[in-house]
């Protein structure tokens, strides 16, 4: 009990802040980052260069906006970077074929379906969403490659309008904001003020105490891992924009930064608390994390085991001061 | 009483605090060779926490318990086993998902004694390699005891042990523990149930607010004083508060609940509320309550029994059922019904937006205006603002209860709302009960405390054993009746 008596340490204060106001520490060490990539490399500091940034960053942003929503109800959805692959490389095949709009329908049919399959695995069976997601991960991946073989590819066609989405620019500004913009301020607002994501937070706190309340959990995952799928699908088509090739492992190497930028930003892994507006710093400081990486010029072994390195000692820190008080 | 000196388990002067509870101020209990001693006490006289300390659970502050006369310094329930003394509990104490064989190889048990004892006690043909989990709860109970007999311990102390079983194991368990008695061992018997304490015990010793108030030799006519112990002086308090009963409404009452059974506790509970009702629930622990109420809030199903809704009848697959059909639940536990990490405002909002036509835009000003009605008719402190875990205990209450009057209430089930509250939240309970009334809503009223029924209820039914065994006028429920019929030693036919 003394413990309790005695004047809260300077770390211990620095977590309430935190956990209080989780924007606020984040903010600074974005502009912390950004300041050591003045140092390391003066040249690179500019308009175009904040552009790039953050054109780098909304698809990380928009996968993690998924482990956002189901993080804040204890769960996790580690199926995002297979789903983004296929409905990415689903359009770019099948737009040669059937022209573009019925190939970008079934393309999000597609992942609809993956997220329908890890709903009903989650909120009807009870698996735990990390074993489920990863499983129709590995089904959905197996799928794609039967796909890619029995369907006689006739070429790649990557629609115009998600080459201008992914790397166009208007006024300095890169084109992907014209989706990101209103899909944050959505899922913002859908957390703070719609009746669906008030009950991820409150399943996340007590999933008892909201079925008592009356909710049927079983409806709330079963939406929200549909949910997660389809943003997973529509960062895929965005990201297919940006890299402008159709692979069979696009976007599997955003699966861990996705998890990594949530948690940065301040959502618990254990459900309850977080939001939207820090994991989107979270990505946009991994990005800066990995353009500084880029700049020392290590082999890329190198720069691998340091950024999984980073990644787990920000998260650890950010963990170790949120979660405390 | 035996002479302290040749008691096989002396405990003298045991005091012990939580916080700001005293929950032990002065208790001892001497248990001679051979003897079978009752320990009882009302809820909240200190018993769990006696029980604790003389296990080695919990440290007492002061006082000391000896075994065979050396001090005990026990600080665990591993060191209270090697001392000779061995707990049967309340829960069993058994892995789940290890078998039978396996968990007595964990506690160190031969196989030979336990296989006896079982036998012994009623169950021959239990399988050493069964699973623990795919047993009976009575079988779990009577594998603890006979695990606790292969010890050969020279204090064996059962903590309410045949509260789940049923009657044809009871009579093998007392025989068993009467005869090792008979042999020279000494056993400690926690129990609610005077038939048993009547046929295998010598002496009760009786504790009430912390302190033992009588340690006496068990003979004819004993309960009257016994229970006279219990309440001590609360016996002629409170009369005043008492509010006249109102008459008992007629026509279709809100809730009518026929032959309500389900799992082992709850076998057969009839009442009516009526709406402007409050119908107080009088039970000790385990004697079904919580059954029922999870039944009625769509938490658990019932086995058999009806459940009618202003003459409608009702099944509840899921809470959701229930608070459709108006039944709304204030759990005993609150850690069960609060978001501990999310605002008051957000807590008592989960019933507004749980429904899927509800998951779009949250009309703001009018849930605004729906939780601050709630909070001021509860007068929720909410200087506290941020999570719901830094309120007061007294103020989680009111959150859980101001969830539902968010909404307008048609019928309220109340689990010991007043469970660990300061006394001036409980009145404002009970006077917001008694409004809520008023107002035409239905309340049943469990309490663990039997004053609160004079305060807060128009009738009671008194649960025991899974049944109404008596019901009771407000008027005429002073603690010494609701105390005797909860005890089961007035059995009226339910009216």
């Amino acid at each position: 009990m003394t413990a309790m008596t005695e004047a809260p340490s300077a770390l211990t204060r620095l977590g309430r802040l935190m956990a209080d106001n989780p924007l606020l520490p984040l903010t600074l060490l974005l502009f912390l980052l950004i300041g050591v990539l003045a140092v390391m490399n003066p040249a690179i500091l500019s308009l175009f260069w904040a552009g790039n940034t953050i054109k780098i960053a909304i698809p990380l942003a928009m996968l993690a906006a998924c482990q956002t929503l189901t993080m804040l109800t204890g769960g996790i959805d580690l199926s995002v970077g297979t789903v983004a692959t296929i409905t990415a490389f689903m359009t770019a095949t099948l737009a040669p074929l059937t022209g573009v709009p019925p190939a970008i329908a079934v393309a999000l049919a597609c992942a609809v379906l993956v997220g329908l399959v890890n709903g009903f695995g989650v909120a009807i069976c009870r698996v735990h969403p990390l074993i489920m997601t990863l499983g129709t991960a590995l089904i959905a991946t197996g799928c794609l490659l039967v796909y890619q073989r029995y369907v006689i590819a006739t070429g790649v066609l990557i629609p115009d309008f998600l080459i201008w989405l992914g790397t166009g620019r208007s006024l300095g500004l890169p084109n992907s904001l014209a989706l990101f913009v209103p899909f944050a301020i959505l899922i913002i607002w859908a957390q703070r003020r719609s009746g669906f994501g008030r009950l991820l937070y409150a399943i996340g706190a007590n999933e008892e105490a909201a079925r008592l309340s009356g909710v049927r959990v079983w409806q709330v995952h079963l939406t929200l891992y549909t949910l997660s799928s389809l943003i997973a699908g529509v960062t895929g088509m965005l990201y297919l924009g940006q890299i402008k090739t159709a692979s069979l492992s696009l976007a599997l190497p955003l699966d861990l930064p996705s998890v990594a930028a949530a948690v940065i930003g301040g959502t618990s892994i254990f459900g309850g608390r977080g939001g939207y507006g820090g994991t989107i710093l979270g990505a946009l400081i991994l990005t800066v994390l990995t353009t500084m990486l880029t700049l020392l010029q290590i082999p890329e072994g190198g720069r691998r085991i340091l950024f999984g390195l980073i990644i787990l000692a920000v998260t650890a820190l950010f963990i170790r001061l949120t979660e405390r008080s | 009483m035996p002479d302290s000196a040749d008691a096989v388990l002396d405990a003298k002067g045991v005091a012990k605090r939580f916080g700001a509870v005293q929950a032990l101020r002065d208790a001892s209990l001497q248990v001679g060779r051979g003897q079978v001693v009752a320990l009882m006490g009302a809820n909240g006289a200190g018993k769990s926490t006696f029980v604790k300390i003389l296990t080695g659970v919990l440290r007492p502050d002061s006082g000391h318990v000896k075994i065979k006369g050396r001090e005990s310094t026990v600080a665990s329930p591993a060191g209270a086993r090697a001392w000779g003394l061995v707990p049967v509990y309340q829960e069993p104490s058994l892995i789940p998902d290890l078998s039978v064989a396996d968990n007595l190889r964990l506690g160190d048990t031969a196989m030979e004694p336990f296989r006896h004892w079982v036998a012994e006690l009623g169950l021959p043909d239990l399988q050493p390699d069964a699973m623990i989990r795919s047993l009976p709860l009575a079988s779990l109970r009577i594998v603890d005891l006979a695990r606790a007999l292969a010890m050969e311990p020279d204090v064996l102390l059962l903590d309410e042990l045949t509260a789940a079983l049923p009657t044809d194991l009871v009579a093998r368990v007392l025989k068993v523990v009467r005869a090792q008695a008979d042999a020279g061992r000494s056993v400690i018997y926690v129990s609610h149930r005077f038939t048993e304490i009547a046929a295998i015990c010598d002496r009760a010793t009786v504790l009430r607010d912390g302190l033992t108030v009588g340690d006496l030799a068990i003979e004819p006519g004993i309960e009257e004083r016994i229970v006279e112990m219990m309440l001590g002086g609360a016996v002629a308090a409170a009369v005043t508060e008492a509010r006249p009963g109102r008459p008992v409404a007629s026509g279709t009452p809100r809730l009518r609940v026929r032959g309500l059974r389900t799992g082992t506790r709850l076998t057969d509970v009839s009442f009516d509320l009526h709406k402007g009702e409050v119908l107080g629930v009088v039970a000790l622990e385990g004697q079904g309550q919580d059954e029922l109420f999870n039944v009625l809030a769509g938490n658990r199903r019932a086995s058999a029994g009806t459940v009618e809704v202003d003459g409608r009848p009702k099944a509840f697959s899921h809470p959701a059922d229930a608070i459709a059909a108006g039944l709304t639940l204030v759990p005993g536990d609150r850690a069960h019904a609060l978001l501990m990490s999310r605002s008051v405002r957000e807590n008592i909002a989960v019933p507004l937006i749980a429904r899927i036509r509800n998951w779009g835009a949250v009309p703001m000003r009018e849930e605004a205006a729906k939780v601050a009605t709630a909070v001021e008719t509860l007068q929720i402190d909410t200087r506290a603002q941020g999570e719901v875990r830094r309120l007061s205990g007294g103020n989680q209450q009111k959150v859980t209860i101001a969830r539902w009057i968010a909404n307008g209430v048609q019928t309220l089930l109340l689990f010991d709302p007043t469970r660990g509250i300061d006394i001036r939240t409980k009145r404002q309970i009970y006077a917001l009960v008694r409004d809520l009334a008023d107002q035409g809503a239905a309340v049943l009223f469990y309490t663990s405390e039997l004053a609160e029924i004079r305060l807060a209820c128009d009738r009671a039914v008194v649960i025991f054993n899974g049944r109404v065994v008596d019901v009771i006028d407000a008027a005429e429920a002073d603690e010494s009746t609701l105390m005797r019929a909860a005890y089961g030693l007035s059995e009226r036919a339910p009216a």
